[in-house]
């Protein structure tokens, strides 16, 4: 197994700062934006992205909450190991708001069908967007692009993207794998 | 550890405490699910569950059937009332002729204790046992604790006693199985006629004096009297059992603490327990009704993931 690294630390922040600034650019001040992070992975980044809005760029009163898909996916019954669920915290109502999804990877884009059926059962948003920090292109099993993206990387199928925040793995890098 | 250690769910004697730790993580998360503004999950939406009931049942049918819906399932119903059992088919005979129409679950209530058992040794199919005879009803027992922990933070340490029939009782049983399972400690209390003889074997006490047992409890938990099981007298008068098994108000405040009262439903008002104390701040029967179809929906998940699609 060998590992590369595709982000570090400093790319990863230039990246966010890019990101966040993308996202201003197109919502202004939050008012009716919220964003939803995806679980499991996809909620650090969107803290991040949360911290950095609010801290660096000074606006207030962002929504964020974290959307758990595991009872939407398509692939119960289907693999080796049972689907785990986590908790989804949505305190607020997406009715008529517009929704970014942040996750971390995209890949096949099956995790953002699912989220999409998923922020269905808390309401009719106005318009939905994707944020992502990898964007694996030439993988995608479904018609679904990102809005905005950190880094476009070509990974064949049995390599690994692994994205580590400082909070959880020590550093904020982010790796290829290939067995 | 993310998967069930058994396939069918025949009685809480058959679970390992971590299977009930999962079940509970679990409804943690259905229970939000029930409470979005759109209560619905697609995850079974190939799955066909097939509702038994070859005894009477209001609450726990529509329990099952709503967990199941909510999941997305099949769901097909069956009541022995209206059947060809009464025309003399067997229990193997009617399961085996509703599997063949591609069921993958079965959810049975049946009078006889060890149906569930039974059945699990002859048919193909993951079951789940809604309640035999006098024997086990798990899901009641499950989300028996389940609204214990929701309450009290959780059931490990806690002294839960079971008040009246217990002889004729599978929420009884179960409870007592479950509770011990988690950690709690558990009394039975009520008239010796109604306290199974060797209950002690199985490390309950038994307490026959009802306040003191409220004194000892944290939890009580009251039973109904099983009439319809009883055919001899078990005691004189429904007004002496009340007299001497039934919680009231004026009981309650004699206590130097606040405790839990639940109740599996359906409730005798006025025999076991009065009107003024199922209906006040300390009764938690309704959150039990709520948690019922977070339990149920956990249980019938992690069964179901265990039917892979391609032995389905």
């Amino acid at each position: 197994m060998s590992q590369k690294v595709l982000l570090n630390a400093k790319e990863v922040n230039i990246a966010l700062h890019r990101l966040s600034c993308q996202l201003i650019e197109n919502h202004n001040t939050f008012h009716n934006t919220v964003l939803i992070g995806i679980q499991p992975r996809g909620i650090y980044l969107a803290d991040r992205i949360k911290i950095m809005l609010e801290d660096d760029y000074k606006i207030k009163n962002i929504q964020l909450g974290y959307l758990d898909i595991t009872f939407f996916r398509d692939d119960f019954r289907r693999g080796e190991k049972p689907l785990e669920a986590n908790k989804t915290s949505i305190n607020f109502l997406v009715e008529d708001k517009k929704i970014v999804f942040i996750d971390d990877v995209l890949y096949t884009g099956r995790s953002i069908r699912a989220a999409l059926t998923a922020i269905q059962s808390f309401g009719r948003p106005s318009e939905i967007e994707l944020l992502t920090l990898i964007d694996r292109r030439f993988s995608r099993h479904l018609p679904i692009q990102p809005d905005y993206r950190g880094r476009q990387v070509d990974a064949i199928n049995d390599e690994k993207v692994k994205v580590c925040w400082k909070e959880n793995e020590g550093e904020d890098t982010v790796y290829l794998i290939s067995n | 550890m993310n998967e069930l250690s058994v396939n069918h769910l025949l009685g809480i004697k058959h679970l390992t405490q971590a299977d009930i730790q999962l079940i509970f993580e679990t409804a943690d998360h259905f229970k939000e699910v029930i409470n979005r503004p759109i209560k619905k999950v697609p995850s079974l939406r190939d799955i066909t569950i097939a509702n038994l009931f070859f005894e009477n049942s209001t609450r726990t049918r529509l329990s099952f059937e709503l967990a199941e819906k909510r999941l997305s399932a099949d769901v097909i119903n069956f009541s022995a009332a209206s059947s060809s059992v009464k025309k003399g088919e067997t229990l193997i005979d009617t399961v085996n002729n509703i599997l063949s129409m591609k069921v993958d679950m079965v959810v049975m209530r049946h009078p006889n204790p060890g149906a569930g058992v039974f059945l699990s040794q002859h048919i193909n199919a993951s079951i789940i046992n809604a309640g035999d005879g006098a024997h086990e009803h798990p899901t009641q027992a499950l989300l028996d604790c389940y609204s214990i922990r929701e309450r009290l933070g959780s059931v490990s340490g806690k002294k839960v006693v079971i008040v009246g029939d217990i002889l004729h009782s599978r929420v009884a049983l179960s409870n007592i199985f479950a509770l011990q399972l988690l950690g709690a400690k558990v009394k039975v209390c009520g008239p010796k006629t109604l306290v199974p003889k060797y209950i002690e074997k199985i490390g309950v006490e038994v307490e026959s004096n009802l306040k003191a047992a409220l004194e000892w409890c944290d939890v009580a938990n009251m039973l109904r009297i099983q009439n319809e099981r009883m055919d001899i007298s078990y005691f004189p008068s429904t007004r002496e059992y009340t007299q001497q098994y039934g919680v009231n108000r004026v009981l309650l405040d004699s206590l130097k603490k606040e405790i839990v009262i639940m109740h599996p439903g359906p409730i005798n008002r006025g025999v076991e327990i009065t009107s003024d104390v199922a209906d006040s701040k300390q009764s938690i029967i309704l959150e039990q009704v709520q948690n019922g179809v977070a339990i149920r929906m956990a249980v019938i998940y992690l069964l179901a993931s265990k039917i892979k699609v391609h032995e389905s």
